[in-house]
């Protein structure tokens, strides 16, 4: 064939919400483009067609919770190029790693009449816990502009540019006012890595840290401006670290630390 | 702890032992099993096996694998506030269902009930949503199997037109989320209470504008699904949906069936009872524990019909749908009307807007616990909450019985039926018209787990 081969994408989904994999689709200018350039190779969400391995890049979405999926993201590395894990479950462990704080046989028997039928870990973990990961795109969900960079990126051989710097700063370059400063409403934004486009802050609202931890974040800074000029008392702070990004490690950190 | 399978109102029960074949003598003949282990074009995992056995069909069973994420356990011990947003991360798809199911639960645990814009603006973001997950359903999963191609990328060479018709209509959708909520996956404005910020009318009149041009896309789109070829399959079902006495039901009214149910929301867990099956992660629910039930737009449409627009209707009726639709496949042609409804409801939300002074109404939780239920219309069928929260606004129990997995039992006697009927199709067809018969309930398998993979059998 004349033509050179077009790179090979594949997407996986472990414990997640589908979400993050239906940005790919939310692409409504760029689908066709990108599919264009790009062999979709494995996408069930999308195709019946699949084919087979190796893959250049994979998209991982959601985290492991089963012995199977313990198993089945070992077989998606080998296979893999570049692996990328995108979405806040597969790169924190998600909202489903509020059970590594408890006891997950009563979370069990809480949902289900027949504990025994359910097989399931202890813990959801993120996937670099199990594979190298070549790059972890954060988010709850991801922002889609970014997956494209990656992908981009990826197939240029450079580093994909995502800033790992606080939400703060997207605030002051949206000419945001500062809702904590201006109307007292407690926001993670200070220790959140940007991404979202600082919407919740353009909503009145505080960030709720869905992008996970910037790079160094200063949480228990934050916690204790929270606390002394803001009222907010122990158990909402753990609320508060305690989310969709629970298990990234500098948020686990915060929320044990205001534990009893 | 309290609120376990059989809290106050409703109970999760084991299977009673149902054999869809039932007992058969053994007949003699080959076997034959069809399987699909990784069902594609549905959101999330499940899988499907068929047995047949002697030119009969002895098992269906639609395997629901996504592994469970717990969400009522953990919700307990949160502020009621968060639910919304914590909910809404049971699926990326409909988020906002999740979130007007837990506000209106927790409003009326608080006694509040919202009105006026705020209420207008709830229905206008649920049109946003139909629009958004129906034509990705209708366009991207389900309308390649009637056209005959693995995925609507493959079909997007032979029909360009169609598929930038989807794309800009989803866009669309996805424009009204990102306006008056922020982003389309797990907005970010929605609160118990109302919204953090409500809209300006100048900030929703360009997407007016678009509606407005746009609407010819969602005429087109009904008229396309008129145009296809059905498999001739009908059954006596019974619908379930929400219905309320002067509108096309988004957020609010009764649950009627068009058999003998018409209950309040408070007393859903009474009449619907989840049971748990050894094959799936999926509860499976059924009417009093026994009946078979069909949740979504055909159940919505044979309920709510003389609640659609003039337009929509005579929409539905020119595309060929009559008063009572009970053909699954002709599922796509309501997903059309309810498109085309949903632009037609935009629009006349947006127009007539007044932006209301305050953002959000106070909700406070009421002295002793509250109990609160919601029970709205997802674009995939009724999705129900329950909770119950005591007097410092923490969440005690919650309950959450998606429209997936009230369609999961009716999802496997279709394929029972209809393999019985097809037998003589080749294993390849037979699976892909099997594949298509699941997508006929554009099932949501990340919702349903507390969800699909196919497998044919035959002996």
């Amino acid at each position: 064939m004349a033509k050179a081969k077009k790179p090979k994408l594949a997407v996986w989904k472990f414990a997640s919400c589908d979400g993050c994999q239906l940005a790919l689709l939310s692409c409504e200018d760029e689908l066709l483009a990108v599919a264009e350039r790009i062999d979709i190779a494995y996408f069930l969400e999308a195709s019946r067609a699949t084919a087979k391995g190796p893959y250049d890049i994979s998209l991982v979405e959601g985290s492991i919770t089963t012995p199977e999926d313990a198993k089945r993201i070992q077989k998606i590395r080998r296979d893999s190029r570049y692996l990328v894990t995108i979405g806040a479950c597969a790169t924190a462990g998600g909202i489903q790693s509020l059970r590594n704080f408890k006891d997950v046989a009563e979370f069990i028997s809480v949902v289900y009449a027949e504990p025994h039928y359910i097989e399931t870990l202890d813990t959801s973990t993120p996937i670099e816990d199990h594979v190298y990961v070549d790059f972890e795109l954060r988010g709850c969900p991801i922002n889609k502009i970014q997956l494209l960079e990656v992908i981009g990126a990826l197939l240029a051989g450079r580093k994909p540019n995502i800033p790992t710097h606080s939400v703060c700063a997207e605030c002051k370059q949206n000419a945001t006012p500062c809702v904590m400063v201006a109307h007292g409403t407690p926001c993670l934004g200070p220790v959140t890595q940007t991404g979202c486009g600082a919407i919740c802050p353009a909503y009145n609202r505080g960030c709720y840290g869905c992008f996970g931890p910037m790079e160094k974040p200063n949480t228990s800074s934050l916690s204790d401006w929270w606390h002394r000029q803001l009222g907010v008392e122990k158990d909402d702070l753990v609320r508060a670290f305690r989310s969709f990004n629970a298990y990234a490690r500098e948020f686990r950190r915060e929320s044990e630390d205001h534990e009893r | 702890m309290s609120g376990k399978k059989s809290s106050a109102t409703g109970k999760r029960t084991r299977s009673r032992k149902r054999s869809a074949a039932g007992d058969r003598p053994k007949t003699r003949g080959k076997s034959r099993r069809i399987k699909v282990d990784a069902l594609a074009r549905v959101e999330g995992e499940g899988a499907m096996y068929v047995r047949i056995h002697g030119g009969k069909v002895k098992d269906v069973k639609l395997k629901i694998y996504e592994p469970p994420r717990f969400f009522e356990a953990f919700l307990r011990d949160r502020r009621f506030t968060e639910a919304p947003d914590i909910t809404a991360r049971i699926c990326g798809i409909c988020p906002i269902a999740y979130q007007m199911s837990a506000c209106h639960a927790m409003e009326m645990a608080c006694g509040v009930k919202i009105q006026g814009p705020l209420r207008d603006l709830r229905r206008l973001i649920y049109c946003a949503e139909w629009i958004e997950s129906h034509v990705l359903h209708l366009y991207m999963l389900h309308l390649p199997d009637f056209l005959g191609y693995e995925s609507a990328v493959h079909m997007a060479k032979d029909y360009p037109d169609e598929v930038n018709r989807a794309l800009r209509m989803k866009k669309l959708g996805n424009e009204i989320l990102e306006v008056v909520v922020g982003r389309a996956t797990h907005p970010v404005n929605v609160r118990v209470g109302g919204f953090h910020r409500v809209p300006t009318r100048r900030e929703l009149q360009p997407l007016l504008e678009n509606l407005k041009t746009g609407i010819d896309d969602a005429l087109e789109t009904v008229h396309l699904t008129g145009s296809l070829e059905f498999p001739d399959y009908e059954r006596d079902y019974e619908f379930v949906s929400v219905r309320h006495d002067d509108e096309y039901p988004f957020n609010e009214g009764r649950v009627k069936s068009n058999k003998d149910v018409d209950i309040d929301v408070t007393e859903f867990l009474d009449y619907f009872i989840e049971e748990q099956v050894a094959h799936s992660t999926s509860l499976h629910s059924r009417i009093d524990g026994e009946r078979v039930y069909l949740v979504g737009p055909m159940a919505r449409y044979n309920l709510n019909r003389d609640k659609l627009t003039p337009r929509s209707r005579e929409a539905a009726k020119e595309a060929g749908l009559g008063p009572v639709c009970n053909n699954p496949f002709k599922s796509i042609i309501v997903r059309a009307v309810e498109i085309l409804y949903s632009y037609e409801e935009a629009i006349r939300i947006i127009e007539n807007y007044e932006r209301p002074d305050r953002s959000a109404v106070d909700v406070v939780p009421a002295l002793g616990p509250g109990v609160g239920h919601g029970c709205t219309e997802a674009p995939r069928g009724s999705l129900y909450h329950r909770y119950k929260i005591d007097d410092d606004g923490l969440i005690l129990d919650a309950r959450i019985v998606p429209p997936t997995s009230q369609n999961q039992a009716v999802i496997e006697s279709d394929l029972y039926h209809f393999v019985e009927r097809n037998l003589s199709l080749p294993d390849d067809k037979l699976q892909w018209r099997c594949e298509q018969a699941i997508r006929n309930y554009d099932p949501c398998i990340s919702c349903s787990t507390h969800f699909l993979t196919l497998n044919i059998e035959r002996s």
